[in-house]
């Protein structure tokens, strides 16, 4: 089936391309359908990605393997940086190795219904479809996956799930996933085929005659601008969390390649369902400048509790009595016993929006009230200290190094934090964007998480698209134009482009303000977090709308930046950035505004049902919310794409 | 908690640095070592003055991109931790505090605190990696490996290639990040068919990049913020050696 939405007044079509035909059957026969590039032909093409992750760097490696001429950018040192490296607990495959009812259907299944019925139907199967292949493709480039003692491959389950499909290597799956698909690029770019640009930060994306034309780069080094020319552009750099100022993103994890790609007409998919994750070590100080993740794998074991009574917790956040104080029948393991089927295993939004209400109620207990106890004292009585070691020893190391406490000893206080954004640039099926020759992959595109991501599946989606989507979708669009449909970084679109991004970096250096970009971010970030984050509601997203414009204001006249644009200059990288979440968070706030309903991590506090938990409004919004950008200072356009369900009833999501 | 800070400030590769002095007052003990730096960095824009330059990303000690010399260390006084996971509350108030950049020959400055590394890749690149190509793998339970083996793969490959292993070698030498490459797929069943020839072909590279030679004193090994262990050096020794006896490489 096609969907095929025409905006009466706009020229955008949103063509999600799925394919005709049983849901199973669908990739196979699109995959037969898709037109191919001769061998030899191959080298002719150029293919520009840009960012080095799980997404970019896998599909960097693919394509040069087929033969295609790439070139593979990244703001690190290294490829190897990329903040996939981060990712701990693991990635999901529906290999059924442990026998226990895992299949195909069930991980897509569990997909859609963890995404709250806000993804497609096509792709989320795709997903669970190709999530076998990863796990073969990694173990045979030697990821250490954890193993049982007869040498096969060990599992463990995740949030979301009642299944063991998740496939791990310590607390460091990320880790291993990310030098796997290093390692690939690191082959090609000894091959020749892949040509590496450590160092260099995409500014813009350069158009002509309706496609993407290549890129204008900033050598973060020394500060020169240089155009890059290619048949196609992957943009495969990642999430927008940021936008919040802390989340659990690493420093330089920003949208400006998104955002610039939005602004020269790329569709921008639900950009406010963003993911709070819920097992965080909470905020301490205002110098915070990030959060710190603790993999949800720690609620196989931990449990989640506050004490019963404000006033308990009021002695606790006082000093007067530690958590081990706290008596067996004064305690409330609040997601047991809400929750009692899933119990401490509930999907993320879930979670963390739980953690929320009993801090709202005053039953919080960090001296902020801003934190609930994730304690592993029973299952260390039932497994021993050294299996809970073995399993988690990295990340309770992690924590007593930043908080100074011992999570053997007393339990972990934990609150929830912004930690992937499931919005992202509009796809097809193909992984394109609607501008024709740009693509967007992994954490960077909206296409299958719908309104909540489900743990252990963001690794899953950025190896998928790498490996397993893009090398077939990208040669149709390419044996489509032909390899002499390029243009070179002589002709003026590229001089137009380079221009334009000196005249911004100019522009930034000239105002000679007050106030660091530092400065504007944290503010930025509280207002996201005040009134774009957890809950939201009406008022309060009009409220925070007039306060990013008055922000942006602010960054544009009063923006202090020393120093100069032809050498290394990370507070001019930051300005950059900040200026880009500015816009991003305004959109991010129209998005929230205009979806009446509550979904995922999208959650309107008009929106509820009497229990607290998030009311969809399925015959209103069952879309995806798809943004145009129409020029400065004017509201952008929505575009629906409406989502088909023909395999699963929607229904209300129940987790107890 | 009253600091004194003496910070390396290079203008960039070509021009000399000089250590510089800043004073920073009411540090919270709770806060990481890069987050005082966040606070100085503020302190010098607003003075108008340009902020220290320092390489870092995730700050929970996986990216490995942070790398300063404190007080003497790569990586400050607190062992098997990354400058980003390192916080003030090791040092005492009224302290001064020495930070440099790395110092090794394969490591250039760039400017300030910040290093070029990308010989790290090009190591990598000479032969770190399985040859496999996407689509060509079996499942992947049909390599059984031992539990054991798993985990000496793994701990070899825990390596987060920040270099300070070999800014703690009096000469320079990157053997421990080496042998870690080597080491993680040696052991493994996937990594037998190039195992001879990745061996040669990284160290190769290691010398050609100007890293000096391994004397064993094991300070990287101490300094090495994810303990990679002795061991792999032995083993990648035991590598090298097998495969310029026996192999047909050149």
């Amino acid at each position: 089936m096609v969907d095929l939405i025409e905006e009466k007044e706009a020229g955008v079509k949103l063509d999600s391309k799925i394919p005709e035909g049983p849901l199973a059957e669908k990739w196979a026969r699109h995959k037969f359908s898709l037109k191919l590039v001769n061998p030899a032909n191959k080298r002719k093409y150029e293919v520009i990605v840009v960012g080095t992750g799980l997404a970019g760097a896998s599909a960097a490696a693919s394509l040069a393997e087929l033969g295609y001429s790439v070139k593979a950018f990244c703001f690190h040192d290294s490829p190897r940086r990329a903040h996939s490296i981060a990712a701990q607990g693991g990635i999901n495959a529906a290999k059924n190795y442990q026998n226990d009812g895992d299949s195909v259907f069930r991980l897509f299944y569990d997909t859609i219904k963890g995404g709250d019925y806000r993804a497609r139907e096509g792709n989320v199967y795709r997903l669970a479809e190709v999530s076998v292949n990863i796990i073969d493709q990694c173990v045979a480039q030697g990821v250490p996956f954890a193993r049982e003692y007869g040498g096969l491959l060990a599992n463990r389950s995740f949030g979301g799930a009642q299944v063991s499909r998740t496939f791990y290597a310590r607390g460091q799956t990320g880790q291993q996933l990310l030098l796997g698909a290093y390692s690939a690029l690191s082959r090609q770019v000894a091959n020749g085929k892949v040509k590496l640009f450590p160092r260099t930060e995409m500014l813009d994306l350069v158009m002509e005659g309706g496609k993407a034309r290549g890129i204008i780069t900033r050598n973060l080094i020394t500060g020169k601008i240089e155009s890059h020319s290619a048949h196609a552009v992957l943009l495969c750099t990642g999430g927008y969390g940021n936008v919040f100022y802390l989340s659990t993103n690493a420093m330089g994890s920003n949208t400006t390649a998104i955002w610039r790609a939005h602004k020269k007409g790329a569709l921008f998919g639900n950009p406010c369902f963003t993911q709070i994750h819920p097992t965080c070590i909470p905020v301490k100080g205002k110098y915070q400048s990030k959060l710190t993740l603790m993999s949800e794998s720690l609620r196989n074991d931990g449990r989640v509790w506050v004490p019963k009574t404000k006033e308990l917790a009021e002695r606790v956040r006082k000093g007067e009595l530690k958590a081990n104080d706290i008596k067996e029948e004064d305690r409330d393991y609040f997601l047991e016993r809400r929750y009692p089927s899933f119990g401490n295993l509930v999907p993320r939004d879930v979670a963390s929006r739980n953690a929320k209400y009993v801090c709202d109620e005053g039953r919080g207990v960090a001296p902020t009230g801003l934190a609930v106890y994730l304690d592993f004292a029973d299952a260390i009585k039932r497994d021993g200290r050294k299996v809970i070691e073995a399993k988690y020893g990295n990340l309770f190391e992690m924590y007593e190094k930043i908080v100074d406490d011992n999570p053997y000893e007393t339990p972990m206080k934990i609150y929830p934090a912004v930690h992937y954004t499931m919005g992202g640039l509009w796809v097809d099926y193909n992984l394109m964007t609607t501008i024709p020759g740009l693509y967007a992959l992994g954490e960077a595109n909206f296409s299958d998480h719908g309104a909540n991501r489900l743990g252990a599946s963001a690794l899953m989606q950025g190896l998928a698209d790498g490996y397993f989507v893009i090398p077939y979708t990208i040669g149709d669009y390419l044996a489509t134009i032909g390899p002499s449909d390029k243009i070179s970084t002589d002709h003026p679109a590229f001089r137009a482009a380079e221009q334009e991004v000196k005249d911004t970096i100019n522009r930034m250096l000239s105002i000679k303000g007050e106030k660091t970009a530092e400065e504007i971010h944290r503010q930025l970030g509280h207002i996201m977090w005040e009134y774009c984050g957890m809950a939201r509601n009406e008022e309060g997203l009009r409220k925070a709308k007039k306060m990013i414009q008055e922000l942006r204001e602010e960054f544009w006249s009063n923006l202090r930046l020393n120093g100069s644009d032809q050498e290394l200059n990370p507070a001019l990288e930051q300005a950059s950035r900040v200026a880009d979440f500015i816009e991003l968070g305004e959109l991010m706030v129209d998005d929230a505004l205009h979806r009446n309903e509550s979904c995922g991590g999208h959650f309107r506090e008009e929106f509820a049902t009497e229990d607290g938990e998030a009311r969809r409004d399925d015959a209103n919004y069952t879309y995806v919310a798809a943004w145009e950008y129409r020029g400065p200072n004017q509201p952008e356009k929505l575009h629906k794409e409406d989502l088909a369900f023909e395999n699963v009833k929607l229904t209300q999501r129940s987790y107890k | 908690m009253n600091i004194t800070l003496k910070v390396w400030r290079q203008k960039n590769s070509q021009s000399q640095g000089n250590l510089m002095e800043y004073k920073l007052n009411d540090i919270s003990p709770d806060m990481s070592f890069l987050e005082m730096f966040d606070v100085l960095n503020e302190d010098l824009q607003k003075r108008g003055e340009e902020p220290v330059a320092f390489d870092h990303d995730c700050r929970e000690g996986i990216c490995g991109m942070c790398s300063m010399f404190i007080n003497g260390r790569p990586h400050g006084p607190q062992g098997y931790t990354t400058t980003c996971q390192l916080h003030m509350r090791v040092f005492n108030d009224g302290d001064t505090i020495y930070v440099e950049p790395w110092r090794a020959r394969a490591f250039p400055v760039l400017k300030d605190l910040v290093v070029d590394r990308s010989s790290f890749d090009r190591i990598v690149q000479a032969g770190g990696y399985i040859s496999v190509n996407t689509g060509s793998a079996r499942d992947a339970n049909e390599i059984p490996i031992p539990k054991e083996v798993q985990e000496e793969s793994m701990d070899a490959a825990a390596c987060i290639a920040c270099g300070a292993c070999v800014a703690a070698c009096k000469n320079a030498s990157a053997m421990l990040f080496v042998a870690a490459q080597v080491s993680k797929f040696a052991v493994l069943p996937q990594g037998q068919p190039e195992r001879q020839l990745r061996a040669e072909r990284m160290v190769a590279q290691m010398d050609a990049e100007g890293f000096g030679a391994c004397s064993f004193t094991g300070a990287c090994s101490v300094e090495c913020p994810k303990s990679i262990s002795l061991d792999h050096i032995a083993r990648l020794n035991r590598e090298y050696l097998g495969a310029k006896l026996t192999s047909n490489n050149v």
